[in-house]
């Protein structure tokens, strides 16, 4: 693989159900293309915990995908609520999901912190009112 | 041992799935129904043992590379879920025992 691989994805918020979708895509990708297991296993734990958040606290946003034979970078733009105390809703535990969501199996407050766990770069960029920007890189 | 072999051994209700998936291996276990705890701990080849039979559910197994999900004590399995799963070749089992007696009998097998 030489050329950089770009994808584009739009997350839509209202529907639940298909949250998951754009990972399992990526996941897919980058499994054809010869990336090891383990940066497989952590890019789409990364995205899909970043996905079901862009679902949960955002009304949907957009991922961008770059794939280079060195690394895949995925940037996830909102334009939800932002996120108060980003150093906050890093630790483990703390959560803002609403219970319809905990009811579901999410909400626990591990979705940040696994982001961090499974990737080598972690960037966010946020604004209340205005939304949020996370860049996640992991390399191959 | 595959999935197969526990369907056998333990006479489990197949909710979905087609005979590929069954022919996967089980090389271990977890339990858990907290989906991103899950998906932090849970290794590829395991048999996961939840009540969570929602959509999201799959979409751990999809991403953790499980071998298989068996929901215990009889837990509910949504439409949207049974779709979402046979999309994604994921195979979902029912059992009417708990998960701590389910875990004990397939880890002596294992």
């Amino acid at each position: 693989m030489d050329e950089i691989i770009r994808q584009h994805y739009d997350v839509d918020g209202s529907d639940f159900t298909r949250a998951g979708e754009a990972s399992g895509k990526i996941k897919k990708t980058l499994k054809d293309i010869g990336f090891t297991p383990e940066a497989v296993r952590k890019t789409a734990i990364a995205v899909y915990e970043a996905e079901i958040n862009l679902v949960i606290h955002a009304g949907g946003g957009e991922i961008d995908v770059e794939i280079t034979p060195e690394h895949v970078r995925i940037v996830l733009t909102d334009h939800g609520p932002g996120i108060e105390n980003v150093e906050l809703a890093m630790q483990e535990g703390y959560s803002t999901a609403p219970d319809r969501i905990r009811a579901l199996g999410f909400g626990a407050g591990m979705g940040l912190p696994n982001i961090k766990k499974y990737t080598d770069e972690m960037d966010i960029q946020t604004e209340l009112g205005v939304g949020t920007v996370m860049t996640l890189k992991i390399n191959a | 041992m595959t999935v197969q072999n526990l369907i056998d051994d333990f006479s489990l209700e197949v909710l979905c799935g087609g005979a590929d998936a069954a022919q996967k291996e089980v090389t271990g276990g977890y339990c858990g129904d907290l989906l991103s705890w899950v998906m932090s701990k849970a290794q590829e080849g395991d048999c996961w043992l939840t009540v969570m039979g929602n959509v999201n559910s799959i979409g751990v197994a999809v991403m953790t590379d499980v071998a298989c999900i068996l929901l215990t004590e009889n837990a509910a399995f949504d439409e949207d879920a049974k779709l979402r799963a046979e999309q994604n070749g994921v195979i979902v089992l029912r059992s009417s025992e708990n998960a701590f007696d389910l875990a004990v009998k397939i880890a002596e097998k294992l």
